[in-house]
């Protein structure tokens, strides 16, 4: 009905690599990153990486959320879940992202008695407060600006129902500050960009504009089937030999240039822009989203004077320069060594959607 | 985390919806989708539809897709 079966096998695949090849003739070698976890996934998935000119690489970027999320939060939120009487509720893959200690993270927490649980959606942390009163339940708002609405309206919801016992350690980050800190640095070295549609959904295509205006670099709104990466990449190749940089939809079945109007509202109805610390980019104002003053009884951050410990990076680890695409997997010295999906050393190695896992699941070295 | 899929909502009650994709249903919050209604097509990221999609705007992507590859 949605025409999934063409968008999983793209028609006249060959005919468009054979387009993709021509036009790296013309471009010399080509540096594209993606920044969004599910496309890094699509992308190790559909073994796009492997049908592509050598001279086309592509990167993954701080766009899986668990990846940027720093050692010292995770320290934070393991101090956290070790208070009585206070249950963690988050996404399943955070539970297994260490802190600044290897092996320490809210799975090893919660075998030594610490209260944890994982859902799969933030209602269902509200419904857990709900059943159990006797606990303080807070949810660990991680994620770009696709979970933002969604965890918005779970505080007006909380708001409505008059929670008490419910709050959201608010750690959502926002796309365009981190992109922009991103090329502003001195070791990037990126010709163009695959934006994340589902970002996209909610913000609007538009909003990745800057890429082209501010910045001359190309950019393409993309979908996750195999057609969309594929096609998305020519598109992105054919700017590139034009010389003439653009922000490009092709996602267009789902994502609209002003993006969700009812989801921007509640999202700037429940948060303020807010300075946020990021693995890999470091401190970046206005990069974060906090609770709004209205609603500062669902802030645990308040409820539970949280401040965050120093920074401290995991000895080894190489996972700040791989979310910046400075680095691949295979350049960590730890990756495949030491680092692995069942001993995880950094956070990109422990998330379904990190680059390291990807590259370790699919035998990607590149 | 961030894994979206594309659901059926089946039913609707308030701001939640039961949908169902690949024989599978779940609860989902339809919040942020305007006029929702049963047979509607909706991404759903973490438990809430984050936009609506239809077969017309499929096709039209299939028609994007074939532009794409007749530039230049």
């Amino acid at each position: 009905m949605l025409c999934e079966k063409e968008f999983k096998n793209p028609k006249d695949a060959e005919t468009v690599l054979e387009k993709i090849r021509e036009l790296s003739a013309l471009t010399g070698p080509v540096r594209l990153m993606e920044i969004c976890g599910t496309h890094t996934m699509a992308i190790a998935r559909s073994g796009l990486k492997t049908v592509l000119p050598d001279s086309v690489r592509l990167l993954s970027g701080p766009g899986c959320p668990v990846c940027v999320t720093p050692a010292n939060v995770i320290d934070m939120i393991l101090d956290l879940s070790q208070t009585p009487g206070v249950l963690i509720t988050s996404y399943g893959d955070l539970l297994r992202v260490p802190g600044s200690r290897q092996g320490d993270n809210l799975l090893s927490r919660r075998a030594l008695g610490g209260n944890v649980e994982s859902v799969y959606s933030p209602m269902d942390a509200i419904r857990i407060a709900q059943e159990h009163p006797e606990l303080e339940v807070v949810f660990l708002g991680v994620g770009f600006e696709t979970t933002a609405p969604g965890t918005g309206a779970c505080v007006l919801e909380a708001s409505r129902l008059g929670l008490e016992n419910f709050s959201v350690l608010c750690l959502l980050k926002k796309t365009e500050p981190a992109l922009r800190s991103l090329i502003e640095a001195e070791d990037f070295s990126v010709n163009g960009f695959l934006c994340p549609g589902h970002v996209a959904a909610v913000i609007g295509s538009g909003a990745f504009s800057f890429l082209p205006e501010d910045y001359g670099l190309p950019g393409v709104v993309a979908g996750f089937e195999p057609a969309d990466l594929l096609y998305s990449v020519l598109s992105l190749m054919q700017m590139l030999a034009a010389k003439q940089p653009e922000l490009k939809n092709e996602y267009t079945r789902l994502v609209k240039p002003e993006g969700n109007p009812a989801a921007l509202t509640i999202m700037d109805k429940v948060f303020r822009p807010a300075v946020s610390d990021w693995r890999g980019l470091g401190r970046i104002e206005g990069s974060g989203f906090a609770l709004r003053e209205e609603y500062s009884p669902w802030d645990a951050w308040r409820k539970f004077s949280l401040h965050l410990p120093d920074e401290k990076e995991i000895p080894g680890c190489r996972c700040a320069q791989v979310i910046r695409g400075v680095l691949s997997p295979s350049d960590c010295p730890l990756f495949r060594t030491v680092c692995s999906p069942e001993n995880p050393v950094g956070p990109c190695m422990v998330s379904g959607e990190g680059a390291c896992a990807a590259a370790f699941q699919y035998g990607i070295s590149l | 985390m961030c894994l979206a899929m594309p659901m059926k909502i089946k039913t609707i009650d308030g701001q939640s919806a039961g949908c169902e994709a690949g024989g599978l249903t779940h609860n989902i919050r339809i919040d942020f989708i305007q006029d929702a209604k049963p047979g509607d097509y909706v991404m759903v990221h973490a438990g809430f539809a984050i936009e609506k999609m239809s077969e017309k705007e499929a096709l039209e992507n299939l028609e994007l897709l074939e532009e794409i590859k007749n530039a230049l």
